[in-house]
């Protein structure tokens, strides 16, 4: 494996929280165009593990890099555009604008006239077709112009996701794109990832083993903040301290 | 709402169909009986109050463009709005610059001002904002205590009313309320304008979720402090002409309760709301000089208003007749 590979990669990677080790040298490598899952039992340190990546916390020790770039030290918004867009376990949805108003906030970011306060936003109408078309690639063209605190749980990430492809990121990490989502949805928001990952690298956390199974290529197994196992589904649901960490000892 | 045009460029949801300015027909109306009321107005009422209650309409939006769009609550707005009163104050009366200068040297101060504190204060979120905002006003008021220039406890008297751009007379009431009128409607206009514009829509975004702004790329804080500028600048105009109007600028200005007075006038009108703050104002101003001969029970007459408006109508007046008609107002 030759680093231009690698699109991300973390070396020793360690969050302290006043005496708890929520993550503890850890080793990340993501390949460029798979999809690679981060799994593990509650308060393995996977959202921690993302939070540190998108620097939306800073890492205690330890090194990241994004395309060969030493990302350690920079702020969140500007992993963002580098091409590194991640979501959150809570929708992360604007509430009170339109559908389309959401999707047009990333693409108002790319295109400018961000700090424009002297124009009528009716110029943000030129993103419309391009915001149009993310929408309906995810199947909300019919509630365009509803506003998203109106949408179900299940459209919600749907629109979460519209969204971060307007960016046209590189890289997704996605935190639990199907926790709390009725199996419609699942199925959906699956072929979704299964389609948006042409050209595209993908990080997720999942707890959805069968979701995990059918996607990912690479399955990293986080426990007490460590990694504990690495490889692909067959490997990891054969290994013995997999089973013991999600099961318990005395599992035969 | 499905069945309208995709591709057109309404915002929806939106009140009624936008004329070609990018303004809705109903804004366009409530704007035109604004303007025609504080026109007709000084026939009917006195212009100085008239006076007043435009020069706390400006300072009420100045503040809810922050609280309202930015979603930052000031507690230390009064610093703004009376640092500016001070300085333009001053200028008119010591250095005997005209009306409009003395505004613009006002209202720079405030900016300037607004730079140094909001660089500081929105380095903190929520409560602690609103403690930082509320300290460094303090700190102003000292200073407008102690300062040789402000006149401690008297304040600057008898500010003269000179020519405006050095030529024309606005000594009496009418004049000066004409030129009360066109600087308060060009500021209000600007602030309709910026919560509206693609600027607006960021600070609605970050309003809404800070974090999903961050992690599309934006640099929030950049944001915060444009738009924390752009609303003590604004609430430093409404200071500065309001010194002019009353030719005094005093330690009233500066206090912290009249921090808390714009919190109210915001949050009574609805501050979600672009013509909230205005109602808010009104009213409050209204109550001041009408009810002022009942002293002390204003401020209680106040207080009452204040619960009542949070236990029955949290969204402000204008925010529940809003969502009444069921259009953004």
């Amino acid at each position: 494996m030759t680093d231009t590979d690698l699109i991300l990669s973390a070396k020793g990677m360690t969050k302290q929280f006043a005496g708890f080790m929520a993550v503890n040298n850890v080793d990340l490598n993501v390949r460029r165009g798979t999809i690679h899952a981060l799994i593990g039992p509650n308060g393995a340190g996977k959202t921690t593990c993302f939070n540190l990546l998108t620097k939306f916390l800073q890492p205690t020790a330890g090194s990241i890099t994004f395309n060969g770039r030493d990302i350690t030290t920079l702020a969140a918004s500007e992993i963002a555009r580098l091409g590194m867009v991640r979501s959150f376990q809570i929708s992360a949805v604007f509430p009170k604008l339109t559908v389309l108003e959401n999707v047009r906030v990333a693409l108002q970011r790319r295109r400018g006239h961000n700090f424009d306060f002297w124009r009528a936003q009716t110029v943000l109408g030129q993103f419309n077709a391009e915001a149009m078309r993310r929408v309906e690639e995810v199947g909300l063209a019919d509630f365009a112009h509803h506003t998203a605190d109106e949408l179900s749980y299940g459209r919600k990430r749907a629109l979460e996701i519209a969204t971060t492809l307007a960016l046209e990121p590189e890289m997704l990490l996605l935190d639990e794109p199907m926790a709390g989502m009725a199996q419609a949805d699942v199925e959906r928001i699956s072929e979704l990832i299964k389609r948006i990952s042409a050209n595209r690298t993908i990080l997720m956390v999942e707890h959805n083993l069968s979701v995990v199974a059918d996607l990912s290529n690479t399955i990293t197994v986080l426990a007490r903040g460590q990694v504990l196992a690495e490889g692909d589904y067959a490997t990891i649901s054969n290994d013995e301290r997999v089973i013991e960490a999600y099961i318990g000892v005395g599992h035969d | 709402m499905t069945d309208q045009t995709l591709m057109d460029t309404v915002e929806t949801p939106s009140a009624g169909r936008p004329t070609p300015l990018g303004i809705p027909r109903l804004h366009l109306a409530i704007c035109a009986a604004l303007v025609a009321f504080f026109i007709i107005g000084p026939f009917f009422l006195y212009p100085v109050f008239l006076m007043k209650v435009m020069c706390f309409v400006l300072f009420a939006c100045a503040f809810n463009l922050l609280l309202g769009y930015g979603g930052l609550l000031s507690f230390g707005h009064a610093a703004f709005f009376g640092s500016a009163s001070y300085v333009s104050a001053h200028a008119a009366k010591a250095w005997g610059l005209t009306p409009e200068l003395s505004i613009l040297l006002g209202t720079g101060s405030a900016a300037l001002l607004g730079l140094v504190i909001g660089a500081l204060a929105i380095r903190r979120q929520g409560i602690y904002f609103a403690m930082v905002t509320l300290a460094f006003a303090q700190m102003v008021y000292f200073v407008s205590l102690q300062a040789p220039f402000t006149g401690g406890e008297d304040g600057i008297q008898a500010v003269p009313r000179n020519m405006l751009f050095g030529l024309i007379d606005i000594s009496s009431d009418n004049a000066l309320y004409a030129f009360v009128f066109v600087i308060v409607f060009a500021c209000l206009f600007l602030i309709y304008r910026i919560i509206h514009s693609p600027f607006g829509q960021v600070l609605k975004a970050i309003r809404e979720n800070e974090a999903r702004s961050v992690s599309l790329g934006y640099r929030v804080n950049r944001y915060k402090l444009a738009v924390f500028v752009m609303s003590t600048t604004l609430a430093g105009t409404a200071g500065a002409t309001k010194a002019l109007v009353f030719q005094l600028a005093s330690l009233t200005d500066v206090h912290w309760a009249m921090s808390g007075e714009v919190v109210l006038m915001a949050l009574l009108g609805g501050m979600h709301t672009v013509f909230g703050p205005i109602v808010g104002a009104a009213i409050i101003v209204t109550m001041q000089n009408y009810f002022a001969t009942f002293g002390a029970w204003v401020t209680v007459l106040q207080g009452t208003i204040f619960v009542v408006a949070v236990l029955l109508f949290r969204e402000g007046i204008v925010g529940v007749l809003g969502k009444w008609l069921k259009k953004p107002l």
